[in-house]
Parts: structure tokens; C-alpha cells; sequence
């Protein structure tokens, strides 16, 4: 279950957290591609950073390019409000 | 086509600046054994080779390097965004102020501008691309080697030992990718260990 109660600091490393392991069971997968373990653990994290994922963008703006978090009333949103660049400093 | 997502792969908060260390670390942007080659490397090979396999791995390591390629430009940021000009003065990075002011440019430490010779695309013959893959991820981690022995920062060695062990992770996959190769597609090429005679051979 996603826990909704977590600050944006910790919903942001929980995501940075979650997608590093979908990026490490993706090359895996690459070379394993039968492994029955890790194609139900990409399937989880996938689904579990889905909806991480979602909530950070329902709650705090866009995180993806492509996210309905972009359109807010009627300003496109570059990024969530009083939010740094990946780059910037936190 | 690629999808961007507002974050880094791994959290980097630099908060001391280090002008100097930023120019060391610039290797790892526009450098010989960088990950602007890393990327282009791989996502160039990708289209010529023999499997789903060779061409998903490249695919996927290309784009994990894009997101290593974003880490590494935001280290050079942070330890240079805050830097006057007489903290510049005298360190080996006042030579790219000069030209770049704190601009982020593809450039090797030593201030070669990155070039596409630092890359290899050989076509059909995918088991001497993936020798330099190979090699590729072994002389990267062994610039962060180097890198890791010139930082004291703990902000700054977190990120440089994520990256180095990523490295470790990319040469095992492509490791993998090549016996497959060899292997299963029948691409094996004979290696010769021992030296060849060539006194004794030319008087046959």
C-alpha cells in the first residue's frame, strides 16, 4: 500500500528509491528474461511506483513530461510550486 | 522516444563549492570515458545488433547513461553555481570560466571538447562492439576510481560511488550479453592466446 502520510522529501527519495530498483530488475530482465523472481518483482515495483507516482503528482505537481499534473486550471506548470530543478540545490 | 521525469536517478546535494573538483569531474560529462560517449555509444550500436537482446540492453544501459549524464552536469553545478571569481583565480577551472563562464560544455577535464571519435559503431560486427562496451565500462569505473580518490566531500563521494558501481552493473550485462552472443548465435570468434611463432611459421 502506498503510504500517503510521508512528506515530499520522502515521497521523492521513496520514488528515486523504487524506480532504481525497476531500473536495475529492467537490465536484469534484459539478460534473465525468464527469470520467474524478478519478472514478479519488476511487475510489483512497477505497479507500486505507478501509484507513488501519482500521488506526488496529485499532491505536490508534474514530475513526468507527460503528466496530467502539467495543466493546472488554466497555466501549463513547468514543475510544483516552490519546487527545485533536479539540478538545483534542495 | 525518450520520456523525461523531473528528478535524478540518485539524490545529489552539493551545498560546498569546489571549482576545482567540478573541473576534475567533468571528464565524466564530455571526456573520453564520460557518459555523453557512454550514451551515444550504446544508443548508436543499438540499431545493428543481431537480437531483442543486444538491442533492448543498449537501449536500456544508453538511457540509464542519459540519466548518469544529469547527475554528473548537476555536481559540476552545485560546485561551481556559488563560486566567485577569486575562489577561481588560480585553480586549473578559472581556464573554462573564461571561456563558458558556469555554462555546462561536453568537455574532457583537460578542456578537449567531446567528440564523437571517442566512439565506435562497427555495424554488423556486434562482438568487437561489445568488446568496447566492455572495455568502456571498465575504464569508466576506473575514472571514478580516480575521481573517488580526489573528493572529500561525502556529498560529493555518494553520487561518484553510485556511478562507479553502476559501472561494475553495466559491464556484468554486457558480460552476459556477450556470451549469449557467442554462444546461443553462434557469433563466437576463436581467441588466440598463445603468441604466434612467426620464425618458425615463415619457414614452412
Amino acid at each position: 500500500m502506498v503510504d500517503t502520510t510521508i512528506n515530499r522529501q520522502e515521497l521523492l527519495l521513496k520514488i528515486q528509491e523504487l524506480d532504481f530498483f525497476a531500473v536495475e530488475l529492467n537490465l536484469f530482465l534484459d539478460t534473465h528474461p525468464t527469470d520467474v523472481q524478478a519478472l514478479n518483482d519488476f511487475k510489483y515495483i512497477i505497479e507500486t511506483v505507478g501509484q507513488y507516482k501519482k500521488l506526488y503528482e496529485n499532491t505536490y505537481g508534474p514530475l513526468l513530461n507527460f503528466g496530467d499534473a502539467c495543466v493546472t486550471g488554466n497555466t501549463w506548470s513547468w514543475i510544483a510550486v516552490d519546487y527545485k530543478w533536479p539540478w538545483e540545490n534542495v | 522516444m525518450w520520456l523525461y521525469q523531473k528528478k535524478l536517478e540518485f539524490p545529489i546535494n552539493i551545498t560546498n563549492t569546489d571549482p576545482l573538483m567540478a573541473k576534475a569531474i567533468m571528464t565524466q560529462y564530455g571526456g573520453p570515458n564520460g557518459e555523453l560517449a557512454a550514451s551515444l555509444r550504446y544508443l548508436s550500436q543499438r540499431y545493428t545488433m543481431p537480437n531483442s537482446m543486444g538491442k533492448g540492453l543498449l537501449t536500456d544501459i544508453g538511457t540509464e547513461e542519459l540519466a548518469h549524464l544529469e547527475m554528473v552536469a548537476t555536481m559540476i553545478y552545485q560546485l561551481t553555481q556559488f563560486a566567485d571569481p577569486n575562489e577561481i583565480k588560480g585553480t586549473a577551472y578559472a581556464d573554462y570560466y573564461a571561456m563558458w563562464d558556469k555554462g555546462i560544455h561536453p568537455d574532457s577535464s583537460a578542456g578537449s571538447p567531446f567528440t564523437s571519435a571517442y566512439i565506435n559503431t562497427m555495424g554488423t560486427d556486434a562482438i568487437a562492439d561489445l568488446h568496447e562496451d566492455l572495455a568502456a565500462e571498465q575504464k569508466a569505473r576506473a575514472t571514478y576510481e580516480y575521481l573517488l580518490q580526489l573528493a572529500v566531500d561525502p556529498a560529493v563521494i555518494a553520487p561518484l560511488s553510485f556511478l562507479r558501481q553502476r559501472e561494475v552493473v553495466h559491464f556484468q550485462r554486457f558480460g552476459e550479453l556477450l556470451d549469449n552472443l557467442q554462444f546461443d548465435q553462434n557469433m563466437r570468434k576463436d581467441f588466440y592466446v598463445q603468441k604466434p611463432n612467426y620464425k618458425t611459421d615463415s619457414k614452412k
